[in-house]
């Protein structure tokens, strides 16, 4: 298999700085925030990739950078083995684009709604110049949904329905990738999981390839083939979903583990985690998570860490 | 027997609308012991933050109590007026909200926060508040509480104005402490420190916590028992360990069952089909019967069951056997 | 309504000099007049004519010029509020700086400005024709920063919102996804200002009537009216100034009301 998603080097920065005039007078620089910083990542085709991080580790500008939303400070995007990042070849870029899709977080902001649902799921078809006679109701069909539903507007319907017409949407112009940007987290546990059924129901039939993004380990864990986990816009470390749940190499990843509420655990006294995600602002010199790893060494203060392979693990640390 | 910090007998909450009256809280009933925490879960419209809106007296119009009993320590709270309820609201009962950002006032210093609402609350001099105020930001796990006293809400991170919004509703010394959904906008290693502190203030002050969430891993870590909601009633009520591992409502075991956890090394997710009914729209008897693979006649047809009528731990006419029994079916 | 069916409704042509009788003059309401017995609802002005028809035909004249005006406004501030809310940048800047500078001015004294500026290069002759385009200018030009304010802040919270990102990853066009997608959902607040503002406009066209600077007597508008009867006040013809007014008064305040109805009909949270 082939990757059909490569990051490489992908780095975003967010001008924060305050408005030209204050600056001059507070006579204070430019103030950029690192969004995302150095990611690398492959994605094979018909596979599922989870990156799992916190608030502001910089997840989800990285989906947004793979579709497109925005581009990268630093870095370049293929899709298929285009390069979707450069100037040159719009029209190729463009043809590479028509491949991507995306599910976003917030079923009640991401459908129009003064518009019908037929005319939503049709609009990406629409502009690909695909047909979209009675393609409406047969995606419709094909998510859970009634034909019928394609003359209703989107507040008719629940979060886990408006989710569903959010998936159809995304099938319409017949993508490779989808993005899904924490496709789950605003609905309910029992609505949570016929989504995503539905959408690993989905990845199989059409051999699609997902991006899945998502703070949430246990969803992450029953999606993914193969899982990523950032902190504070950097990679720390990549594996496949079942040697990572194994056996986590960065100490990050362990207390991300140790952290998560779990089911069966009555009562635990857990070992809490030290401190908060620092100012990604000004984030700490070095490994930017050695304020709060047990395994900090003065080393760890001053030199970052770079990825290495370890088995089938790529891990950024000093200590494993 | 102790009595309970807050007893709530068959409580009924209406809303009046055009197209006819809705029960967002149905007959539910409750109690909650000194140094307890009772988990009422359940997902969106089930009612879960209606009740603990009705305990402390902010009920939204129209929406309002038509029978039921609420007891603080033993004395009715349910009909006090509005002047009234802002007595004990603060005093006897704390509030945690899910968001800290907007339950502080952001133009005051923290400091000058605590302060205010213990004088307003207990018979001590401004020193001795001040004092108090700085020994509250310790207990919630503050560093440095005496410098960062006179600093702004903005001025800390969210994990750290979750603790000041535990020390605001701990400051006056409550019995009880309602805790909506206090951990939903924090992250996950946040999230494990503000359950830890909860359940370590819980224990050493002895208040009674309504922790409401509608994250069951959550309720499974910190609650000692948890209230089970579904449509605006109670379905399964009883110790976290026996709702959770043997669940005896069919809801309680299609939720637990669809959570990616349960299903661990299954291909495919249990789900429960379809969704929760809108409260102007609920079916006939069971509440739950059409989405219930075990549903009988009587669910369909009958008066719905609730704890009070069925006994037990679950408003269900048929609750299902242990789960041994069942594993083997 | 009664202004719409005016040419049915009034009982008498108010400007059709053959059926004008100057000895009708200064009738007072619903007394027959001393010379000729005609007997007329709210009396009539210097010249004879019927009050309540003059009033008629004024409320469609002030009725036009206010619609118009407000349609122009609506349409000029929609389209510069998008293109600065979605553009953003520099365009928003220089197009915000505009409506901010025009809104310390009084909106009246802008419309004078402009009615000034086109009285001068009309030619005498044509200036009663256009007079009701160049006010209808006047007033839609003073009148569109509001809505170019409101529009902006409106398209700002939508554009932010996924279903507009939806579009644009397709590779929608900017300006299909602005017609499209966000101006349908921030048309709302637009309409309930345009029910608000459509008072102001015919109060401020009768303002500028008043002043004689807006419609001519020969199509007087209410203004008009007022500031004739005006003239009449305190010799005891006081039915030429007041039936007017109360009108203005009238059409303003329903004009608002129906606002109000607009606004509740509108939120889907009251609905």
């Amino acid at each position: 298999m082939s990757a059909i998603v490569r990051a490489k080097a992908l780095r975003r920065l967010f001008d924060v700085s305050k408005p030209w005039l204050n600056r001059v007078v507070e006579r204070e620089p430019k103030a950029f925030l690192t969004a995302v910083a150095d990611v690398d990542f492959e994605i094979e085709e018909g596979s599922v990739y989870a990156l799992v991080g916190e608030s502001g580790s910089g997840k989800s500008t990285i989906g947004k950078m793979v579709v497109g939303l925005t581009g990268p400070t630093d870095g370049t995007i293929e899709i298929d083995g285009i390069v979707i990042t450069g100037n040159d070849q719009k029209a190729k870029i463009a043809e590479a684009r028509t491949k991507l899709q995306m599910i976003f977080q917030d079923p009640y902001a991401s459908l129009n709604p003064r518009w019908k649902v037929r005319d939503i799921i049709a609009e990406p078809a629409k502009l690909r110049g695909l047909e979209i006679k009675g393609l409406p109701e047969r995606l419709l069909q094909k998510v859970g949904l009634s034909p019928e539903d394609a003359d209703k507007y989107p507040h008719e319907f629940s979060g886990g329905q408006r989710q569903r017409i959010c998936i159809a949407r995304a099938l319409s112009s017949e993508p490779k990738v989808i993005v899904c940007d924490e496709p789950t987290s605003a609905l309910d546990v029992s609505v949570q999981s016929q989504v995503l059924n539905l959408m690993s129901d989905l990845q199989e039939q059409l051999g699609l390839t997902y991006l899945f993004i998502s703070h949430d380990l246990t969803v992450v864990e029953h999606m993914a083939d193969k899982i990523g986990v950032l902190y504070l816009g950097a990679l720390v470390e990549e594996a496949p979903k079942e040697t990572l749940f194994a056996s986590p190499l960065h100490p990050y990843t362990r207390m991300l583990f140790d952290a998560a509420p779990k089911l069966d655990a009555f009562g635990r006294e857990v070992d809490v985690p030290k401190g908060e995600i620092p100012d990604p602002i000004n984030p700490p010199a070095g490994c930017s998570f050695h304020p709060r790893c047990p395994l900090a060494t003065s080393k760890c203060k001053k030199t970052r860490p770079q990825m290495r392979l370890i088995g089938n693990t790529r891990v950024a640390c000093h200590h494993v | 027997m102790v009595q309970p910090v807050l007893s709530i007998k068959s409580l009924v909450v209406e809303i009046p609308t055009r197209k006819g009256v809705l029960r967002p809280v149905d007959r539910v009933s409750y109690d909650i012991f000194p140094g307890e925490i009772l988990g009422i879960v359940g997902e969106s419209g089930a009612g879960k933050s209606m009740t603990g809106n009705a305990v402390i007296g902010l009920l939204e119009r129209p929406a309002h109590i038509v029978s039921g009993d609420i007891l603080l320590s033993g004395n009715p709270i349910h009909n006090l007026s509005a002047s009234e309820f802002r007595k004990i609201r603060g005093k006897k009962i704390g509030m945690i909200f899910q968001d800290p950002l907007t339950s502080l006032n952001p133009l005051l210093t923290v400091g000058e926060q605590l302060v205010e609402t213990i004088i307003e609350h207990l018979a001590v001099s401004k020193k001795q508040a001040q004092e108090r105020a700085i020994a509250a930001l310790e207990e919630v796990g503050i560093p440095a509480a005496r410098e960062r006293i006179g600093s702004y809400p903005h001025q800390f991170s969210g994990g750290m104005r979750q603790r000041v919004v535990i020390a605001l509703a701990l400051c006056a010394e409550p019995d009880l402490v309602i805790a909506d959904e206090p951990t939903t906008a924090l992250d996950v290693s946040v999230q494990a420190q503000i359950i830890a502190l909860l359940k370590r203030l819980c224990r050493e002050r002895g208040v009674g916590v309504m922790l409401v969430t509608h994250d069951m891993g959550v309720i499974a870590e910190a609650a000692d028992r948890v209230a089970v909601m579904y449509a605006g009633r109670l379905a399964e009520l009883g110790a976290v360990r026996d709702v959770l591992s043997d669940p005896k409502h069919p809801y309680t075991y299609g939720l637990m069952g669809s959570t990616p956890l349960a299903s661990r090394g299954l291909k495919r997710l249990n789900q429960i089909p379809g969704s929760m009914p809108r409260l102007g729209a609920l079916p006939e008897g069971c509440a739950f019967s059409p989405r219930c693979e075990f549903a009988q006649e009587v669910c369909k047809t009958g008066s719905s069951p609730f704890i009070a009528n069925v006994d037990a731990q679950a408003a269900c006419w048929f609750p299902l056997p242990h789960t041994k029994s069942r594993s083997s079916k | 309504m009664g202004a719409i069916f005016a040419p049915f409704l009034a009982p008498h042509d108010p400007f059709n000099p053959a059926t004008l009788n100057l000895m009708n003059g200064f009738t007072g309401p619903m007394t027959p007049n001393q010379f000729t017995q005609d007997v007329f609802v709210l009396g009539t002005d210097d010249q004879g004519r019927d009050v309540l028809s003059t009033i008629l035909f004024g409320m469609r004249i002030s009725l036009f010029v206010g619609f118009s005006a407000v349609f122009l406004a609506m349409i000029l501030g929609v389209i510069l509020g998008l293109l600065a809310g979605y553009i953003g940048g520099w365009l928003d800047s220089v197009i915000m700086r505009v409506a901010d500078v025009q809104l310390t001015f009084p909106s009246i004294l802008v419309a004078m400005l402009i009615f000034g500026i086109a009285k001068g290069v009309t030619p005498a002759e044509f200036r009663d024709q256009v007079a009701i385009w160049v006010l209808i200018l006047a007033i839609g030009l003073s009148d569109w920063v509001q809505f170019a304010r409101v529009v902006r802040g409106a398209t700002l919270v939508e554009r932010q919102k996924e279903y507009v990102q939806a579009a644009q990853l397709i590779g929608r066009a900017n300006i299909a996804v602005m017609l499209k997608h966000i101006l349908p959902n921030v048309l709302n607040p637009v309409l309930v200002i345009a029910t608000i503002s459509l008072a102001l406009a015919i109060i401020a066209e009768a303002t500028l009537s008043f002043l004689g600077v807006g419609a001519p007597p020969t199509k007087p508008s209410l203004g008009t009216l007022i500031r004739i009867g005006q003239e009449y006040m305190f010799s005891g013809e006081w039915w030429i100034l007041f039936f007017p007014a109360i009108t203005l008064l009238a059409l303003a305040l329903s004009i608002n009301l129906l606002g109000d109805w607009l606004r509740d009909a509108l939120n889907p949270r009251l609905r």
